[in-house]
């Protein structure tokens, strides 16, 4: 199961941000994954020496076809190559799903907020899409805060949603420069932010966040100040504190 | 059978007999809890161990001082592929904490406030290869990395040692905590690469 290493080859390649990009995997004996799950992908040099990290799946689809959205870290390893260096064609080994906590159901029925800092919208975004798939009438709210309008993962489908979607409302906190003509001035996400624009603690709704550490305690701690009971608030952070 | 990555060399300085298997080797500290962070004040606190005749031994926070912290040098590895060597700490050994304890079981669930809990069999906790631990790298623990006090286990991975923990259930059987009900290993030996089930 998640225990043996599968195969995947790329099959489409797609810029997302100056920084990261979207691999679409085609891996034959993919068990289908729940919204939210992650994966490990490891990389083989010539003489066998490997390097493998976790990356969260950006798609929840029931086929082969997997597909994960790569920011560079300057100081990376395995995340340079997959940004830089991967062309469609190349095989990548992946294990998994692997993870049962960060997961959104489709049956699933209660209020959902999800809050994503930067390259955290990618489990986000496996959750809207499986959301939309499944024709869920669950109210969905996202809020995603990226520096500046180039930095959105994701950003056209989002727009399209935003557009689309009966359920699915979107929020956006840029944090160091805004789009021309944004009412609000650029700046992090506060408790005001929070409170204003995502579903109240009375709704009981689950809470997904996920981004860089600091983000996601900060935005954590002001959850439980709103009301928010701790096991309701569901959290993936990444990097160092 | 392998399969190479294209042109794909590595970062060679990453080779090191104390990296276990599929480990990475990082100089920052990540986080990673499944939910916020509790925020515990010491005088508060509370650890409280119970065996299976439901006798609960309990410290307050100057009463566990008192059982004599001790200096930790150890490497530590997360099942998310990062390792952290010559990591510094200090904290109680769970053998100052079980000298106190009447048990015949060999199982554990260690609980943390914030209702996080992961199972360690007794063997493990004991002859020095665990703590209570409250200070890292000279200051005391941050509250993301489970101060005012978690548990610290650093030869399994590294979700076994709790952060926040309050108290220890003896159990008759091993029972998965929360990570081994979501995923992973019931035991996690990083030597074994033992990760997921």
């Amino acid at each position: 199961m998640t225990s043996t290493w599968k195969v995947g080859t790329v099959a489409a390649i797609h810029a997302e941000t100056p920084t990261a990009r979207t691999l679409e995997l085609d891996v034959p004996d993919w068990p289908g994954n729940l919204a939210g799950q992650h994966l490990d992908l490891r990389l083989t040099a010539p003489d066998g020496y490997t390097a493998t990290r976790s990356y969260s799946i950006a798609s929840a689809d029931s086929g082969p076809r997997v597909q994960l959205a790569v920011d560079r870290l300057p100081d990376g390893e395995v995340s340079p190559y997959l940004v830089n260096d991967v062309i469609v064609g190349d095989e990548l080994e992946v294990r998994g799903p692997l993870g049962g906590w960060f997961v959104w159901r489709p049956e699933q029925t209660e209020p959902v907020q999800l809050i994503g800092g930067g390259s955290g919208i990618v489990p986000l975004m496996a959750m809207i899409r499986a959301h939309e798939a499944a024709g869920s009438t669950a109210r969905f709210r996202l809020l995603y805060s990226v520096r500046e309008p180039g930095d959105a993962f994701f950003a056209a489908e989002l727009a399209e949603l935003e557009r689309s979607s009966e359920h699915l409302e979107i929020t956006w906190v840029y944090t160091r420069k805004t789009p021309d003509g944004w009412p609000t001035p650029a700046g992090r996400v506060t408790p005001a932010i929070l409170e204003a624009s995502t579903i109240s603690a009375a709704e009981n709704p689950t809470v997904f966040v996920c981004g860089p550490t600091g983000f996601v305690e900060a935005v954590a701690d002001i959850l439980v100040e709103l009301g928010h009971s701790s096991g309701s608030v569901k959290t993936e952070r990444f990097g160092g504190a | 059978m392998a399969v190479f990555s294209r042109g794909f060399t590595g970062r060679r300085h990453e080779q090191n007999d104390a990296l276990p298997p599929g480990q990475y080797l990082t100089e920052d500290f990540p986080v990673l809890s499944a939910g916020p962070t509790p925020k515990v004040p010491t005088d508060t606190w509370q650890f409280s161990v119970r065996n299976e005749n439901d006798d609960v031994t309990t410290w307050n926070w100057d009463e566990f001082q008192a059982l004599g912290p001790e200096e930790i040098h150890t490497d530590i590895h997360c099942v998310t592929r990062w390792s952290k060597l010559g990591t510094s700490w200090r904290g109680v050994s769970l053998d100052r904490v079980f000298e106190k304890i009447d048990t015949s079981f060999e199982y554990v669930m260690a609980s943390s406030y914030g209702g996080y809990t992961t199972n360690v069999p007794l063997a493990d906790l004991l002859d020095g290869k665990a703590w209570i631990a409250t200070e890292f790298e000279g200051g005391p623990l941050d509250p993301e990395h489970g101060g005012p006090a978690r548990l610290l286990v650093p030869h399994l991975y590294f979700w076994k040692s709790a952060k926040w923990v309050r108290g220890l259930q003896m159990l008759p059987t091993d029972e998965p905590g929360f990570w081994e009900q979501n995923g992973y290993n019931i035991y996690g030996d990083p030597w074994k690469e033992q990760r997921y089930w």
